[in-house]
């Protein structure tokens, strides 16, 4: 920017304010985040009661010991481990290839496929005829159903096309192809080298997609060995509650007991919240940059 | 989203005198990018396209032990049945009211945001604020769902604490209908509207310092030069994602709504999407769940093509 030319005072105002805006945006992010850090290791009556507010009173790792104790919680943990790494490797595995195929000009056909697969950005079949067809393939209560249904997004097959569309020299594929390389030993040997970035930003997107994703384990696992961490997530921060909710007049100590006890419930609520966030958003800053990467390629118009 | 060039260029290859023999020669060279593409073509084919052939069963009355072929055709039975029946208004009204609601309110926060991002010169301030309100995005459904259950609960939640502190009475947010589209926006506020900016950030770092310092020059205030140099320059951008938010219109956020419903808010919180999952895989409805399903999917198509046409009338940013 222009410096050394003095900001008026409507300048500065305006300049104030602007500040004032992000700053406000800031911490009406971070204080919620702050506080259940803080809430997760302070005694329930505190938090209960509202005398918590900011930093931890009265501090106890009960919850967390509640969370460590609970094997539902570890199963999910591995569980969900296991189908984000086999799930990505999939990802990766269609996206990529497909990516870099529609991505050349010589590629007779490409056309078509790219309408194929835009038609489904827009329309599906619904949620039933989905069901109804997993469960003909037999995948119902079994990790793959979570699996292959997902093996690929649209967006992100366009979002890697850009990328090798505008960020490997189209020189380098040329002189290799007259050299005779042919395409396989091209795109192993030459692209996916020049590709890391892409391959990060693919990596991630779907790997964190599959970390948070609840529906399809819910819809199509019954067993509940094979519970996603999602899954048991929902069960104790979400169904609960609503199990807390009902229930009217009450006598007294049935409503001390009931308060003492949803105070117990709400501080693991908390630690469970962090144990299962924690993983992502402690890895989030480092890759931030990949991420942000992964929107502005998506957003160039392909 | 255009591919400006046809499949017939190639500079790499002699030109040969028929076209078809040279069409053939480039297929077969290029063949093993037919293997590269083959796992998306069967997993689009089977995972998109067959559910889409699926949608029959909508005008059938589908028997699992029949399957789809043998099941017998009922026309538009469901399709009536849904629009004559009671809750088909309310489920329709609720679909729309929380999507507008979503849209009115979700939509410019983020353009606002990231116009005030791109004043801030501090490099140490912004990229704080921007790490964090990017943060919320990556939480998940459910441990969101969890939040704001654990926030507004009505005995020990942070949201009624603040509100009683302040001297009000605080409602009751998880159970009365009145507050749950109220609920349900913010929360996705807070979620996405950081995460929302960075599309308009990768904008406006396209504006030309120049314009600036010409503007400057001219004695035009911050304020003026936001409005008349930034503001143009991210019109494509918003075009685009407007069309595209209306085009989804109603496929409102299922599973957070999925997650936050109960018997006591249901008359706001029953939307199209939860009522095609309990009829269709709850109540194993699956014809009826599927044409309502189908519904849902043209209104959506519908309307995707509507706004764009409306916007490819007036100017030059449409999707096709």
């Amino acid at each position: 920017m222009v410096s050394g030319v003095k900001e008026t005072r409507r300048d500065k105002i305006f300049l104030i304010c602007n500040y004032f805006y992000v700053f406000l945006a800031f911490i009406i992010v971070f204080y919620p985040v702050v506080y259940m850090l803080s809430a997760s290791i302070s005694d329930p009556k505190y938090v209960g009661s509202g005398e918590m507010w900011l930093l931890p009173k009265g501090i106890t790792f009960e919850g967390y010991k509640r969370v460590f104790e609970n094997a539902a919680i570890w199963t999910g943990y591995g569980n969900t481990i296991l189908y984000t790494v086999i799930g990505t490797l999939v990802n990766l595995a269609v996206t990529l290839p497909a990516a870099y195929a529609l991505s050349r000009k010589d590629f007779v056909g490409r056309n078509f496929f790219m309408g194929m697969f835009m038609v489904t950005m827009f329309f599906g079949g619904g949620l039933v005829p989905s069901y109804l067809l997993i469960k003909e393939l037999g995948m119902v209560n079994s990790m793959w159903a979570l699996i292959i249904p997902s093996a690929a997004s649209i967006w992100n097959i366009i979002v890697s096309r850009t990328f090798f569309q505008s960020s490997i020299p189209k020189e380098l594929q040329e002189a290799a192809q007259i050299d005779g390389c042919t395409n396989m030993r091209m795109f192993i040997k030459i692209i996916l080298p020049l590709s890391t970035p892409i391959i990060a930003v693919m990596a991630l997107f779907y790997g964190v997609g599959h970390w948070n994703s609840y529906f399809s384990a819910m819809i199509y696992l019954n067993d509940a060995a094979k519970y996603p961490l999602q899954l048991v997530l929902r069960q104790i921060l979400v169904l609960q509650e609503m199990a807390a909710q009902g229930g009217g007049a009450m006598d007294m100590a049935t409503a001390s007991a009931l308060n003492n006890k949803a105070e117990v419930a709400a501080l693991m609520k908390y630690s469970v919240i962090i144990v299962a966030t924690l993983p992502i958003i402690a890895v989030y800053p480092f890759l931030q940059r990949y991420f942000v990467q992964g929107v502005m390629i998506g957003s160039v118009k392909g | 989203m255009q591919n400006t060039n046809g499949a017939l260029t190639s500079n790499t290859l002699p030109s040969v005198k028929s076209k078809d023999k040279k069409l053939w020669k480039r297929i077969a060279q290029n063949w093993e990018l037919y293997v590269f593409i083959a796992p998306a073509f069967l997993y689009f084919l089977i995972f998109h396209y067959g559910p889409m052939y699926g949608i029959q069963i909508a005008f059938k009355n589908f028997i699992p032990t029949k399957g789809i072929l043998g099941s017998p055709w009922v026309g538009f039975d469901h399709f009536t049945r849904f629009f004559e029946s009671y809750y088909f208004w309310d489920l329709l009204w609720n679909t729309l009211s929380i999507s507008l609601y979503e849209l009115v309110v979700g939509f410019p926060i983020p353009i606002i945001l990231a116009l005030a991002f791109n004043e801030i010169r501090n490099g140490f301030f912004k990229k704080m604020a921007q790490t964090v309100t990017y943060a919320p995005h990556f939480i998940s459904v459910v441990v969101m769902a969890g939040m704001i259950i654990t926030f507004l609960s009505p005995s020990t939640g942070l949201i009624t604490h603040v509100i009683t502190w302040l001297g009000f009475d605080a409602p009751q947010f998880l159970t009365d209908p009145k507050w749950f589209k109220t609920m349900y926006v913010f929360s996705g506020v807070w979620q996405s509207a950081g995460w929302g900016t960075i599309i308009y950030l990768a904008a406006l770092s396209g504006v030309d310092p120049t314009q600036h310092e010409a503007a400057i020059i001219d004695g035009a205030s911050r304020f003026q030069r936001v409005r008349h140099i930034n503001i143009p320059t991210i019109v494509p951008t918003i075009t685009i994602l407007l069309i595209l938010n209306i085009g989804s219109l109603l496929g409102v956020g299922f599973e957070k709504i999925l997650l936050l419903q109960n018997p006591l808010n249901m008359e706001a919180s029953n939307v199209i999407s939860t009522f095609v999952y309990k009829s269709g895989l709850v109540d194993a409805q699956y014809s009826f769940s599927t044409a309502v399903g189908l519904f849902n999917s043209v209104i959506n198509a519908i309307l995707l093509i509507t706004v764009n046409q409306i916007v490819r009338r007036s100017s030059e940013n449409s999707l096709w």
